[in-house]
């Protein structure tokens, strides 16, 4: 074979086993680590998998945080203002999470029912909303607010 | 009024990008060198136009003219004056004139430092730079008018800056991430005008390397910077979140780095040419897309879209036309570049090609992971996000896999070489490496084997161009002499790699010695961390220039001695009311302290803290910084600035033969 061809075969034939070692790992890697959004309203009809990781977003409902005594432990709730999803998560909240705010939370959701966060996401400026939130709210028929449509 | 003439001056300015794009192009093609000879002045035009422009939009901030649109929604009399100048490209519309400003910087470069370029080479790239800035100037004038003004019913106050954005490290970022993004435009336009010409050779990957690198390295710094501030600024401790936004800056990095190292290959031996130009188109392409994934809102949701039509199809049409324009002229003119070159498997030519692939996969791994939350949202099968796990999992084995190639790179030899020699060359650094990475791990118990895994590659790095640096040195007669010898091209280099080695050390032990800990602490309250001891001594009210504070003090001993008092603050702004946390850092070579505030927990005046310990977290900052210095280095090689001579008689030549 012609040198320059050889080489070139060799370039082909190395490039294509090291697309298909990283074309494995993406694989491998998404499989894992992808998580899909419900709305509380799916959540609460059963459409989410359980022990697999979700997240959830909606707007905290008032008067639903509860602080532990003595550790860093909260428990809350996320409204689309059809349904509500319990979530417990241990740590601290960011700055703009409030009750009556949108957030997103990313955890497992256990045999109860509620959902064990690992990472809690709140909007961070003033003006803006978890795109999920929105989405949640729209098919939700209701406003941030909790008026509906 | 001052409004309206940077409006005018704006326009101005797209007058002079669309002649500039059209004229001296003309010229090259149809041999018309007065038409080509207009390239220059109007790309000096085109900034100073563009200057007066953003010097109008940021007079405007100073001097709070609230009647302007932009400047309500961003800024506030409370506002420092710092603050007031970088909220001009704290907004969608503003970084666009600042995009458009360093695009025009680096067009007025190229003319007024180029005058060793034919006339006919710097005539196109001139134009493709030109057709770059009309884009990007009509969508600033038709979508994105930053002087929009609100009259009647200006508002007597701004609605205030993002306080995460009221940092100094804000204030150069977004500039120093724009210089490397825009910068690639360059490696771009040369490509281009490469392709346009069909003239591919040694003396255009010396034109082109130069601005490369110098792109890359500004590029290195913005990213590098971003980290910092997102590790300061956001109070939670991390450096790198595989953020969307934060992955739209580091692809054209992967691609870029790729780039520059192609570049070498291409310039020394005339190999890779077309692949070179292909990354150069790479590169860019992936600027805009980040750019614009960006500041278009589609990263926060593919419905930003609907939310306004006219911004996003601009968009979608004028990536088509740059991507698509482009890849259509390569698909043309590429085979009329392509070389004939050979070379063997042991070489470092086959070391810069392994270097490529991991790069380019790499960039399009990152790609992938950014856009498929898109891609299935759009398909309208769900929201899915994909999360750090993914781009952990599969970029920390990509690297690992380099490093051992990047140790051979400097000893190996261009064309043939000897595995034997390589053998014989890297013995004895690879069992020193072995034995640190052995036994440097044992400092630190328990024993972490990917720190094991990251000495031993680093000092397998660092081993090798010591190697090589001594041995060009010994080769010398004096020492002064050696190093005199050795060209800024090569110290580039090995600054550069040094400071990819710094940068792994400090990410793996930073990922793997950090101790974080939230708690509830009650004032008087002390915690050990990792042989510190944080004492918590009361909370007070402080007052900023446009924030109230709640100020926690702290203090820091080890062993008995004062090591830091630390001040944490949970700041409210006055203007928008929004709530921010301030970290209270201890910084250090080998060691960094971190307190933030979380929220007020009980009635006792308790509080959530948030205490780290990170180790030798500078080392990957510190890192970057190297290598930027190491790309600043290479590109003031006087090699790039030599054959003044020859060029111009080339430039009569190309003259006479268009």
């Amino acid at each position: 074979m012609h040198p320059v061809r050889k080489q070139r075969l060799y370039l082909v034939l190395f490039i294509a086993l090291f697309s298909s070692i990283a074309i494995g790992l993406v694989v491998y890697a998404l499989r894992g680590n992808i998580n899909l959004f419900y709305p509380p309203a799916d959540v609460a009809a059963g459409m989410a998998p359980v022990g697999q990781p979700i997240r959830v977003g909606g707007m905290v409902l008032e008067d639903s945080l509860q602080r532990s005594a003595d550790s860093l432990a909260i428990r809350f709730k996320l409204t689309d203002y059809q349904e509500s999803v319990a979530v417990v998560y241990e740590g601290i909240l960011p700055d703009l999470f409030a009750e009556g705010q949108g957030a997103v939370a990313s955890g497992v959701l256990n045999d109860e029912g509620v959902l064990e966060a690992s990472e809690i996401l709140a909007k961070h400026d003033e003006n803006y909303m978890p795109p999920e939130v929105t989405h949640a709210l729209e098919s939700s028929g209701y406003d941030e607010k909790g008026k509906a449509r | 009024m001052i409004p309206e003439i940077g409006h005018f001056a704006l326009i101005l300015a797209l007058c002079l990008a669309l002649i500039l794009a059209s004229v001296p192009a003309w010229g090259a093609w149809r041999g018309n060198s007065v038409a080509m000879s207009l390239a220059p002045g109007l790309a000096v035009g085109l900034l100073v136009f563009v200057g007066i422009s953003f010097a109008c939009l940021a007079t405007a901030f100073l001097q709070d003219d609230f009647s302007v649109k932009l400047v309500a929604s961003h800024s506030n009399t409370l506002l420092p004056p710092m603050y007031k100048f970088s909220a001009v490209w704290g907004n969608h519309e503003g970084s666009l004139v600042l995009w458009a400003l360093i695009l025009s910087m680096w067009t007025a470069a190229v003319a007024l430092f180029s005058s060793q370029l034919p006339l006919l080479v710097l005539s196109r790239v001139l134009s493709v730079m030109g057709a770059i800035a009309v884009g990007f100037l009509s969508f600033s004038l038709v979508t994105s008018n930053p002087f929009a003004r609100l009259l009647p019913g200006a508002p007597a106050d701004g609605s205030d800056l993002n306080p995460l954005l009221q940092d100094p490290g804000l204030i150069i970022h977004p500039p120093l991430l724009y210089m490397g993004y825009v910068g690639f435009s360059v490696a771009f336009a040369f490509a281009i005008a490469a392709l346009l010409g069909g003239r591919l050779d040694a003396s255009w990957a010396r034109w082109s390397r130069p601005w490369t690198n110098t792109a890359w390295a500004f590029l290195t710094l913005g990213i590098m910077l971003g980290s910092w501030w997102a590790y300061y600024e956001l109070g939670w401790g991390g450096w790198w979140f595989w953020d969307p936004v934060e992955n739209a800056s580091f692809m054209p990095w992967l691609a870029g780095t790729a780039l520059v190292h192609s570049l070498a290959a291409t310039e020394k031996r005339g190999l890779f040419k077309s692949w070179t130009v292909l990354l150069a188109i790479f590169a860019f392409s992936l600027s805009l897309l980040g750019t614009f994934l960006v500041r278009s809102g589609v990263l926060t949701s593919v419905h930003a879209f609907a939310v306004d039509p006219e911004r996003g199809m601009f968009i979608l049409v004028f990536l088509a036309l740059v991507v698509g324009g482009s890849l259509t002229l390569y698909a043309l003119r590429a085979p009329a570049v392509s070389s004939r070159v050979t070379f063997d498997w042991v070489s470092r030519e086959s070391l810069l090609l392994c270097n490529n692939v991991v790069f380019l996969v790499a960039a399009l791994t990152v790609l992938f992971g950014t856009m498929f939350p898109l891609i299935v949202d759009a398909l309208g099968m769900g929201k899915v996000s994909v999360g750090p796990p993914y781009f952990n999992a599969v970029f920390v084995p990509l690297m690992a896999l380099l490093v051992p190639v990047m140790g051979l790179g400097p000893v190996s030899r261009w064309k043939r070489d000897a595995a034997g020699r390589w053998r014989s060359e890297l013995m004895v650094p690879t069992l020193v490496a072995l034995f640190c990475g052995v036994t440097l791990p044992l400092l630190q118990a328990p024993y972490n084997i990917w720190v094991a895994l990251a000495v031993l590659l680093s000092a397998w790095l660092l081993l090798g161009l010591v190697k090589d640096f001594w041995q060009r040195l010994r080769s010398a007669s004096s020492l002064p002499g050696g190093l005199r010898r050795l060209t800024p091209g090569y110290l580039g280099m090995v600054i550069a790699h040094l400071g990819f080695a710094a940068c792994i050390i400090g990410i793996v032990a930073t990922s793997q010695y950090s101790v974080e800990h939230d708690l509830k602490m009650d004032p008087g309250d002390a915690r050990e961390l990792a042989g510190y001891e944080f004492r918590f001594i009361e909370v007070v009210q402080v007052r900023g220039p446009n924030f109230v504070a709640d100020e926690a003090r702290f203090e820091v001993t080890r062993d008995g001695r004062a090591v830091a008092s630390m001040t944490p603050q949970k700041r409210r702004y006055l203007a928008s009311g929004s709530v921010m946390t301030e970290a209270a850092i201890d910084a250090g070579l080998f060691r960094d302290l971190y307190v933030a505030m979380g929220e007020p927990v009980g009635e006792e005046g308790a509080w959530a803290m948030r205490l780290h310990y990170k180790p030798m977290v500078r080392w990957m900052w510190l890192g970057a910084i190297l290598m930027a210095a190491g790309a600043f280095t290479a590109a003031a090689d006087k090699r790039y600035r030599r054959q003044r001579m020859p060029a111009a008689a080339g430039n009569k030549v190309a003259l006479h033969g268009a």
